[in-house]
């Protein structure tokens, strides 16, 4: 079978610096990876990147996502086969209703797929459920994109997105960071619950706290722009226990 | 990002095309022949010619007026020529006797005229060149007792209501580019509502200008007497040519007590090309005054035009009147835009409010001029202005020129500014929920300027909403 996302040797620079320094790592449909490390390692540039973010210049290896080259894809094209990237910081677009945002991103994801859009009425049911599932209000429907959100209404909304886009491919960029224990529960929850054999979630953190609610099936330790460690998730609670420094020593980086 | 921003702002403007036509015109020129010509043509009283000659005694001791923050090559006012009509049009036809090649000049452009097609609930009166083709609804709106016709008919039909109005707001010496409007002003539209009466139909005038080397020079008059309300809706679209084309209108809103009048313009003049040829310098005079309790509120999204000089104003004459200025301007390619308001309080307890979207893209040049004055009298008047500009790209540029002077300790007169620039990370975040770049510039614009958006009666507010997707589309990558 071939594998949802298959990386090879993937390297990336944000201007004249190297920030990705060989990714392997492939990642099969119905796993969740997790890929922790420590800040500066390259997590979240590996998260822009698979997303397709101006900012990085991809200067080696590959990436297949479902056998097609997803490096010559542009940003909207992978979101329409399916890649999401929950954001570390979600842009706030004033003036614009997040029901009318999420209603295009919808309509756009089916008319890659041929399907036909659906009106505001039919999608107004088709969200309600999903909002349950992330605990949020139907008048946030009405507010506009991430405006005026706290930090926990942000990522639940990132959240609210994955659920009503149904993604192939979700990339959690730390979307644990600045939550309480509570809005943390709320946000694994509903990750939890998207979880189908045909997807697979990679989650970017820097703790092992999100990993208690969400269970990885691999944790990859990246340092200094390479994957030094692959484990099952005990290896989570190993990094919870002494820190990344064994880790990196035994790794020579 | 900037070359593919750059890249995107080319969309085709397809309004942009010529109707054949055999037209009725003077000779080029200006100089009280050519007045009388006009005058002669459209069979006016010597009142009317007296007026015209007034003002075009007093434009020549004027001079352009050069404060805006725009640049231009110098105007020859003698190659210019003042008056142009379809010979097709005959006094008092019936829209069923309609040159088809003008209604389909309408059709092209989304504003059918004719019965089957038209749309509900508005009634319109379509200016080509210097004459009216024809107003639709026209018997639905006598039954309530609402005038709405060209200017030329109503100095026939209503002389009496036009020379009582005419000049009482924006006099014929106003202001260089009223001056000569007041002297050659061809067809506008006119509309009086009776006391206490809300008109049963939007009113709406689509301007085209057509012939080349040919001015536009329309002039309005809304007069809502007392109690009275009325939404009037204005569109405008020119061929793209390579000249540049003038386009000097004259705008008086008369609010009687306790009315209300609702103005708003969609203006999508020819902008000329990406080097700034062509495109229509739009140099136009909109004035209103609001008695006691009145409200006059001015709405406008103007996208088209090389060069706009505009500044839709209000004098708050009466106790608790009150005063509106929504407005988006998009100034792309090589677009200049000079716009704002003024808001005169005079009345004691008077009220104004502006919000200016100001859009900035290409190479445009985007100027807010915007004045709030508080005579002694004006006790208790209140302002609050909001003004944002938002710029796409780096080669445009926004500026704010806000002018406030009170002469009254009671007025509340606030002020905000804000500049922000579209983000690459906003841009990123709409594509990677699946929008294309123009769809993500087009939904942050839209956004932008919702505020203005839902003062747009609601079939416009779509119309406008799709321009400024066009305007920009292209403007960024």
């Amino acid at each position: 079978m071939t594998p949802l996302l298959q990386i090879t040797d993937l390297h990336a620079t944000a201007g004249d610096k190297e920030i990705l320094k060989g990714i392997t790592l492939t990642v099969n449909a119905g796993e969740v990876h997790a890929i922790m490390g420590p800040n500066g390692s390259g997590k979240s540039t590996l998260a822009q990147v698979l997303a397709g973010h101006p900012g990085y210049e991809v200067t080696g290896g590959a990436v297949l996502y479902q056998g097609r080259d997803l490096l010559e894809m542009e940003p909207e094209e992978r979101a329409q086969a399916g890649v999401f990237l929950a954001f570390q910081y979600p842009v706030e677009i004033p003036g614009v209703s997040n029901a009318y945002f999420l209603r295009a991103a919808y309509n756009e994801i089916r008319k890659a797929h041929g399907q036909d859009e659906v009106d505001p009425l039919e999608f107004l049911d088709l969200v309600a459920d999903k909002l349950k599932l992330v605990n949020l209000d139907e008048a946030m429907l009405n507010r506009s994109v991430n405006t005026g959100f706290s930090g926990g209404e942000k990522k639940r909304n990132e959240i609210l997105q994955m659920a009503v886009l149904e993604p192939t491919l979700a990339v959690l960029d730390e979307t644990d960071s600045g939550l309480d224990i509570d809005a943390l529960r709320i946000v694994a929850d509903g990750v939890n619950t998207l979880r189908k054999p045909t997807n697979a979630t990679i989650v970017v953190t820097h703790y092992q706290r999100l990993l208690n609610y969400i269970v990885p099936d691999f944790v990859h330790v990246l340092a200094g722009g390479r994957i030094v460690k692959t484990g099952g998730k005990a290896l989570a609670l190993e990094l919870e226990a002494a820190g990344y420094d064994p880790i990196l020593e035994t790794a020579g980086t | 990002m900037s070359a593919s921003i750059e890249s995107l702002i080319s969309k085709e403007y397809t309004a942009g095309f010529v109707t054949e036509v055999e037209a009725d015109e003077v000779p080029k020129g200006l100089n009280e022949e050519i007045i009388a010509m006009i005058s002669a043509k459209k069979h006016e009283p010597q009142w009317l010619l007296d007026w015209r000659l007034k003002a075009y005694r007093q434009w020549l001791k004027m001079a352009e007026p050069h404060w805006p923050n725009v640049q231009y090559a110098p105007i020859d006012y003698q190659a210019l020529r003042y008056y142009s009509a379809p010979k097709s049009v005959k006094p008092k036809q019936s829209l069923d006797e309609v040159d088809p090649e003008l209604l389909r000049t309408y059709e092209k452009l989304g504003i059918p005229l004719t019965e089957q097609k038209r749309l509900a609930g508005v009634a319109v009166d379509a200016i080509f060149d210097s004459v009216s083709v024809g107003t639709t609804m026209k018997a639905e709106l006598e039954k309530v007792g609402v005038i709405f016709c060209s200017f030329g008919e109503a100095v026939e039909h209503h002389p009496e209501l036009v020379r009582k109005y005419l000049g009482s707001v924006v006099p014929h010496s106003d202001n260089y580019f009223a001056a000569l409007n007041s002297a050659v002003f061809s067809d506008g539209s006119f509309v009086y509502v009776p006391k206490g009466v809300r008109s049963p139909l939007e009113l709406s005038t689509y301007f085209r200008i057509n012939a080349a080397e040919t001015g536009q020079f329309e002039r309005t008059l809304i007069v809502a007497d007392a109690g009275s309300y009325v939404s009037y809706l204005e569109g405008c679209t020119a061929p793209k040519r390579s000249e540049n084309q003038l386009h000097a209108a004259v705008v008086e809103l008369v609010a009687l007590d306790h009315a209300t009048i609702k103005y708003s313009t969609v203006q999508n003049w020819y902008a000329g090309d990406e080097h700034g040829v062509g495109g229509i310098y739009n140099f136009v005079t909109k004035r209103g005054k609001a008695m006691t309790n009145a409200k006059i509120s001015w709405t406008q999204v103007e996208t088209g035009s090389a060069i706009t000089w505009k500044y839709p104003s209000v004098i708050l004459q009466g106790d608790h009147s009150t005063g509106e200025f929504y407005s988006v301007a998009v100034a792309s390619k090589r677009q200049q835009a000079d716009t704002g308001t003024k808001m005169i309080h005079v009345g004691r307890h008077t009220k104004s409010n502006i919000v200016s979207k100001g859009i900035s893209a290409g190479r445009g040049q985007n100027s807010y001029r915007g004045m709030v004055k508080v005579l002694p009298k004006a006790e208790g008047a209140r302002n609050y202005t909001q003004c944002d500009s938002m710029l796409v790209g780096n080669q445009c540029g926004a500026h704010t020129f806000p002018y406030i002077e009170v002469d009254n300790k009671s007025a509340t007169v606030e002020h905000e500014a804000s500049t922000s620039k579209i983000g690459e990370d906003q841009i990123f975040y709409l594509k990677q929920r699946g929008l294309s770049a123009e769809q993500a510039v087009s939904m942050i614009v839209s956004g932008f300027c919702r505020e203005v958006f839902k003062e747009l009666p609601m079939e416009f507010a779509l119309e406008a909403q799709q321009l400024l997707g066009i305007t920009l589309e292209g403007s960024v990558g």
